[in-house]
């Protein structure tokens, strides 16, 4: 679990994120939805530790990131996996390559070892056939299961998505976040997911927490989100006409 | 204030890359990869511009020894001494901050772009020493590039002299006139200083860029300006700390 208390982070005098209070619960898939530039980025970077909050503390399981070392820190980030919203998967690496290399570069197993993990996190991913392929040959969905399997091949406690379906046709990201809470639940490791599919939210939205201009407006489950009086999350919800057309049948 | 702030920051970078070194057995490969894409495909290049360049410095001096009282010798002097002293170490770092500056700020810089460096730091890994450090080795090969320009260059001169007519023996005396082992001395040392300049300021500008696809190219084009601008710079510093 990752307990969030009150964050606060700023770029050059501009507050991005003012007192964000919430938790992140572990075996869940708990989302951070919100319009571009609220902040949502910015959370799941200070979650990642590559921004440094200028207040408050982040709590990943009782250990506050305030007393932690560098080198706790890096510890930590090693039970880390993050899915990047452009997939960031390394150009010059075949998918097996770019699946074995945080276990190449952060353990000491031996190499067939780390094959054998390797391949057993592709198989995970359903990608056994285009494992020798290289990234620019792969489809968009396909990068995207590439990163989840680089993600979850080290075993971590904290999974970070950021947009996992952004530039997905909608087949395909339903595809990607049930297979983000499959794994989440078969690990049973604390996902976070930066959102503004309204797809997601339905579909997988176990908790989550909304974001307004860097302030926390709202936060509750898939299921509460539709009886919400919040004129600021439904306004965001229902803000397609079609989204607009099936709320008057509810 | 803002170019001290990013002098600053270039020398953090390169103490940061010696900082939290990745696995030697990861390193390894790369410092081989970074010497293959760095120092042996730009032998090439350096080995046909350095010929020509040659050529033209010993045609020039010939051109400009009409005098028949000059001994024809001195053409091949001149051209050792402009070859060992200006064109090798300096010319070509010049042209190489194009090659291999261009190439080291682009390839860091779509790094930073597609995420890829947010990736290694996600993953606990120093991204400058996976980045930067293999290509201050690699480079630390340059001088062997720089033998091979000055060794290509005096050939160059010596086969234009042989066409135009000048007896080889001339060319060779002069290139074995008054030889001072000190000047290949200085050659080298800017040479070295030269290398970790082209593999530091162009990752400097790749490492920290913004935005996207059109800044890596504009990193691309400050970068080749500041290596040049810096290497004219440290070759006038060292030449008169070495020469004066």
């Amino acid at each position: 679990m990752i307990e969030v208390k009150g964050l606060v982070k700023s770029f050059d005098g501009n507050m991005i994120l003012n007192n964000i209070s919430t938790e992140f619960v572990q075996g869940k898939t708990n989302l951070i939805i919100g319009q571009s530039g609220s902040g949502k980025t910015v959370l799941i970077k200070c979650l990642l530790g590559l921004h440094s909050p200028d207040d408050g503390e982040i709590v990943y399981d009782g250990v506050s990131n305030r007393n932690m070392t560098q080198a706790e820190k890096t510890l930590l980030r090693r039970e880390m996996g993050m899915v990047f919203q452009g997939s960031a998967l390394f150009d010059s690496m075949s998918v097996l390559e770019n699946v074995m290399f945080p276990l190449k570069m952060l353990t000491k197993k031996h190499n067939d070892e780390i094959v054998q993990r390797a391949v057993d996190a592709i198989k995970r991913v359903e990608l056994k056939k285009a494992k020798e392929k290289l990234p620019s040959e792969l489809s968009g969905g396909m990068q995207k299961r590439v990163a989840i399997a680089r993600a979850i091949v080290m075993n971590p406690k904290y999974l970070f998505c950021d947009e996992p379906n952004s530039g997905l046709d909608p087949k395909t990201a339903i595809v990607i976040d049930n297979l983000i809470q499959e794994i989440t639940k078969e690990y049973n490791i604390t996902t976070v997911i930066n959102s503004h599919d309204m797809n997601s939210v339905m579909e997988i939205g176990e908790k989550i927490v909304f974001l307004e201009n860097g302030i926390k407006n709202w936060e509750g489950t898939n299921k509460e989100i539709f009886s919400t009086k919040n004129k600021s999350i439904t306004d965001f919800v229902y803000s397609s006409e079609l989204l607009k057309k099936v709320k008057k049948f509810l | 204030m803002f170019y001290l702030n990013d002098i600053g920051r270039y020398f953090i970078m390169i103490r940061m890359s010696f900082f939290k070194p990745c696995k030697w057995k990861v390193l390894k490969k790369l410092i081989f990869k970074e010497i293959n894409d760095l120092i042996i495909e730009s032998i090439p290049i350096v080995s046909i511009l350095s010929f020509f360049i040659g050529a033209v410095i010993s045609i020039q001096t010939a051109l400009n020894l009409s005098n028949p009282f000059l001994s024809k010798s001195l053409i091949g002097f001149a051209t050792r001494q402009s070859v060992i002293l200006e064109f090798a170490p300096t010319f070509m770092s010049i042209i190489m901050a194009g090659k291999v500056g261009s190439y080291i700020t682009s390839s860091i810089g779509t790094m930073r772009v597609t995420e890829q460096i947010d990736a290694l730091e996600v993953m606990g890994i120093n991204p400058l020493n996976y980045l930067v450090f293999p290509k201050i080795i690699a480079l630390l090969f340059y001088p062997f590039v720089i033998t091979i320009a000055m060794f290509t260059a005096i050939f160059g001169g010596f086969l234009a002299m042989t066409f135009a007519g000048v007896p080889s023996e001339a060319f060779i005396t002069g290139i074995q006139m008054d030889f001072e082992p000190y000047h290949v001395f200085y050659s080298y040392i800017k040479t070295i200083l030269f290398a970790i300049i082209l593999a530091t300021v162009p990752a400097y500008h790749g490492y920290y860029m913004k935005g996207g696809a059109l800044e890596v190219g504009k990193a691309s084009t400050s970068s080749f300006v500041w290596t040049s601008i810096i290497i004219i710079v440290v070759n006038f510093i060292i030449t008169q700390l070495l020469l004066s």
